[in-house]
């Protein structure tokens, strides 16, 4: 924390000494000590506003409390965060916030998650002496993903500054004075904007809820997994939320080297296929024309003998992990065949506040990671290089669009996804693999950030892990490869691919580790 | 005064000598009465020498804080590359308070001249005057003066010859009380929405458009050709009482009192004659109950305080209150303080900025409570809650506009909470001779 040539000042937060480059916040230096200290108003991502004064702390020798948020550390300060002073005053901010908030908390989306019931059950009044009217204005429709919900807003103005100093789409404002205020709309434009669903998770109450979420599930019922966006080769670093093995929501998960507090409205609601019904959940193989339930060994056994010598013909998915791609490519270097991918694209939507966050036009999110393990991209024309005689085997591509009869140059085809595909010939084999959320895995974004995402939820049937499937499937034509756990599968990457080189899951973490030639690039 | 009545004897007309006199308005009229004088004189002067010689003086911000004017203006570092700005804030929106308005009416050439004299001192090239919306009539009278020096080359590109430049524009506000907070005031002043700022930074440092900034009052600028044309030691001398105030002090006097209008009096001056003598004592029959010396945000005092009172910064400070801005309201017997007060709180819940939530949510509960009691349905509890609420909104948030709701509120319920607990009890307040 000791570059940019900025000075350390030491100072004593709750008894705790800490240094912290000189400009930090007293908030910002608390959390370095491990004191959190209640706050609405301030975000990281965006500007000090200073306004809800949750964050008032006792300073020695200082006459007024200070809000922590906007008072920047000074040399041999000592800071009481618990202080009675301090403490009474929070519990007046809370107080002031509750008096006309109308806690529907049973029907509020945010209850579970909310911060105005954490820190009101950390600090808070146990009663009300509010005898007077509440307040109250009708929900308003923001568009886009939004709901305004204007009795629970506590007029932190995160939404505000977001739009402001971070989207760069000024669509929201504080309207009107005094207790009469409300986050207002501008009358000609509304949330429809590819990151103002943001804008959700920026607000710290049950303001500003999620249309897409509403009423679904109550916070306490999820469970969390450490996941990356599927949406295109950004690779935001993501929550899975799942309920009854169901995805629910998918949120952001900060990460600084990528997407910092935030994720694209396509990103976000790019979740529902992951509960697709409709799933290869069986090991099928073609008897008389007719696939036919199998055990997974005679599976393997049958593409190993399709497979037989010939050419084998990879029509990977770019939203494979690093250790599927890895291991077919292991499959087609035996084969002396080829493999290729094609990729999805659309219109790049960049967040203007961010640095190089933007949802980027190919819409897959390891690209990068196939191109660096030699697949060729063939956008136009994937099965172009597919020779007669050839093994097509189709890895998580759906063959949407592709013509039938381009297949049956294939003496056989074998297919190795979470679908299987329509208006192909039938396949000899089918190996039903899990979809991303069902298996663990990684993915290179577009700068070469390798990133680990983690099994959210459990695979239809028996569907297997793609590493799990393609191991034995190798393991079946002869190749060594045996792996029990991803991570096994990903150190013989690491050390077979020179791209990869130093990597392991221990180094990835969760937050990704660039590759090689990134690294390189950097240094 | 000047206007509507003639001066009285005991005042000691140096801003108001001329209200009344229509004559002052004009560009000549102004220089027949020793008008930019000042002004040539300062150009003449290097700035730090102007910046002494109102340290010497004595001034203080006649806004109502009584911050040293000349040690306010030596924060403004010249030479720093910047360009510096002049900010007169003429917003006067405090409950009480009408002498600024007197000044741009009668003697608008005045504060032009004051702000030409304090842009230079700063290094501006930039005087802004920000005036409250409302003021039609100032407006215009200032907007013509303006024309007249600009045509005249007494401000412009090369102000009376001197090869400086000092540019001063009228800017005109929407109505907000919040926007004569000063950076809030800046940020109205910029287009934006007139929140106040958190301080530091201080506008000396990052102000108006992020650059070094010095925001002064109507009267402190009006204050300023005087000083030049009669020397720092006969403005200093303008003092009965503590050293720390100097000069002359308008006061708008306003409320249940013979003679209500402006007064000028020199600081230290006895506020039981001012309030006696020179306003005319209370309305035939009645009795002074209570005061707002300094505007509306300033703690409530009794007559019986106020008997006592030397009319300086100091001397307001010793009865727990302040001078303000200098607007008193008077309050007689036959007002209900109860009243009174819901109706100040209620102003200042209608003109919170909604930043802070003590602020936001504090003075509208503030003043829905008191509206109870003065309903007839309070209660003792609502009282304690009251004081717990005051305290909470005094010195938390980003501006003083909270502490200003709770500081009149908690003094008047300190000093009359006979009548409010008459009110509790449910009977009308026993302190009120007449009807409310």
């Amino acid at each position: 924390m000791e570059d940019e040539g900025l000075k350390t000042v030491n100072l004593t937060i709750e008894g705790r000494a800490v240094s912290v480059p000189e400009g930090t916040s007293i908030l910002e230096a608390a959390k370095a000590a491990g004191v959190l200290i209640p706050h609405y108003c301030y975000h990281p991502g965006l500007p000090v506003a200073g306004v809800c004064r949750m964050c008032l702390v006792e300073v020695e020798r200082s006459p007024k409390l200070a809000a922590s948020c906007a008072t920047a550390v000074a040399e041999g300060q000592v800071v009481h965060v618990y202080s009675p002073q301090a403490l009474e005053a929070r519990k007046g901010v809370l107080e002031l916030l509750l008096i006309n908030h109308p806690l529907d908390c049973p029907i509020c989306d945010q209850a579970g998650e909310c911060e105005l019931q954490d820190y009101t059950f950390q600090e808070g009044r146990a009663d009300s002496r509010y005898h007077e009217p509440k307040r109250f204005n009708p929900v308003e429709d923001f568009g886009g993903d939004v709901l305004y919900v204007p009795n629970r807003c506590i007029l932190c103005t995160r939404c505000v500054r977001f739009m402001d100093d971070v989207h760069h789409t000024p669509v929201l404002n504080v309207s009107d004075r005094g207790d009469r205020a409300t986050i207002g709309k501008a009358v000609d434009a509304d949330l429809t904007q590819p990151w103002a669903a943001n804008v959700i998770d920026l607000c710290p109450v049950g303001a500003l809820v999620s249309k897409d979420f509403l009423n679904k599930a109550r916070a306490w019922e999820l469970d969390r997994t450490a996941s990356v966006c599927t949406g295109c080769s950004q690779g935001c670093n993501t929550i899975l939320e799942t309920r009854d093995n169901i995805i629910v929501r998918q949120k952001p998960r900060s990460n600084d080297a990528v997407n910092h507090f935030y994720l694209c409205d396509e990103g976000r609601f790019n979740y529902r296929w992951m509960n697709r019904p409709d799933r290869a959940e069986t090991p099928k193989i073609k008897v008389a024309d007719v696939l036919t339930f199998v055990d997974w060994e005679i599976a393997y056994a049958e593409a190993a003998k399709a497979l037989g010598g010939k050419r084998a013909y990879v029509v990977a998915s770019p939203a494979l992990s690093n250790e599927a791609l890895f291991l077919l490519k292991q499959l087609i270097t035996k084969s002396g065949g080829e493999g290729v991918f094609r990729c999805r694209t659309g219109p790049e939507a960049p967040l203007p506040g961010v640095a190089d966050l933007s949802l980027r036009a190919d819409r897959a999110p390891n690209v990068q990671g196939a191109e660096l393990l030699g697949y060729t991209r063939r956008d136009a024309d994937v099965l172009g290089g597919l020779r007669d005689g050839d093994v097509l085997i189709l890895a998580d591509d759906e063959f949407e669009g592709l013509d039938t009869t381009a297949a049956t140059k294939a003496s056989a085809i074998i297919v190795i996804g979470t679908v299987l595909p329509l208006n192909i010939p039938t396949p000899t084999v089918v190996l039903p693999i899990a979809n991303v959320a069902e298996e663990e895995g990684t993915f290179t974004n577009l700068r070469g950030r390798v990133q680990r995402f983690l099994q959210a939820k459990a695979a239809p049937g028996l569907a297997r892990p793609s590493w799990f499937a393609l191991a034995d499937l190798n393991a079946a034509v002869g190749l060594q490869a045996e792996h029990f756990l991803p991570s096994s599968v990903f150190a013989a990457l690491a050390s077979s691919e020179p791209a990869f080189t130093g990597l392991s899951y221990e180094t990835l973490g969760l937050y990704g580790a660039p590759v090689a030639s990134v690294q390189a690039g950097a240094n | 005064m000047g206007y509507p009545h003639k001066s009285h004897p005991r005042e000691t007309p140096v801003l108001s000598k001329h209200f009344g006199d229509p004559a002052a308005r004009t560009l000549d009229g102004w220089k027949a009465r020793g008008g930019y004088k000042a002004l040539q004189q300062a150009l003449a002067m290097e700035p730090t020498a102007i910046v002494d010689a109102v340290k010497a003086s004595g001034l203080r911000g006649r806004g109502g804080a009584g911050f040293p004017t000349g040690l306010k203006w030596s924060f403004m570092k010249i030479g720093d590359g910047k360009p510096h700005y002049l900010c007169c804030n003429a917003d006067e929106s405090e409950p009480g308070t009408f002498k600024d308005r007197e000044i741009m009416r009668w003697t608008p050439h005045a504060l032009i001249e004051g702000c030409a004299i304090g842009a230079y001192a700063i290094g501006a090239e930039t005087a802004y005057i920000y005036v409250r919306g409302e003021f039609i009539e100032p407006i215009k009278r200032l907007e013509d003066a303006l024309a007249e020096a600009r045509a005249a080359g007494i401000i412009g590109d090369n102000a009376m010859g001197s090869g400086k430049k000092i540019d001063v524009w009228v800017h005109r506000g929407a109505g907000a009380y919040i926007c004569g907070e000063e950076t809030a005031l800046m940020n109205s002043l910029e287009g934006k929405r007139g929140n106040p700022r958190i301080k530091p930074p201080f506008p000396a440092v990052n102000g108006l458009f992020g650059q070094p900034t010095t925001i002064n009052n109507v009267e402190t600028l009006a204050a300023i050709p005087h000083i030049l044309n009669n020397g720092a030691e006969w403005y200093k001398a303008m003092c009965l009482s503590s050293p720390k105030s100097n000069g002359s002090k308008l006061y708008s006097v306003c409320g249940n009192v013979s003679r209500p209008g402006n007064y000028e009096v020199v600081m230290g001056f006895s506020f039981k004659e001012f309030l006696y003598d020179l306003c005319g004592g209370p309305l035939p029959g009645r009795k002074f109950k209570a005061l707002i010396p300094g505007g509306s945000s300033v703690p409530v005092i009794t007559s019986e305080e106020a008997d006592t009172v030397k009319m300086d910064y100091e001397g307001f400070m010793e009865v727990g209150t302040m001078l303000g801005s200098g607007g008193v309201i008077i309050f007689d017997d036959a007002q209900s303080m109860p009243r009174q007060l819901a109706r100040l709180a209620r102003f200042y819940a209608h003109e919170s900025c909604a930043q802070c939530t003590q602020c936001r949510e504090g003075t509208a509960w503030m003043t829905k409570i008191l509206e109870r009691i003065v309903a007839g349905q309070g209660t003792y509890e609502d009282l304690d809650t009251i004081f717990d609420l005051a305290e909470n909104m005094t010195g938390k948030t980003i501006c003083v506009l909270s502490d200003s709701c709770a500081a009149p509120v908690t003094s008047g319920i300190n000093k009359f909470r006979g009548e409010f607990e008459a009110l509790i009890k449910g009977k009308r307040s026993s302190t009120v001779a007449v009807g409310v």
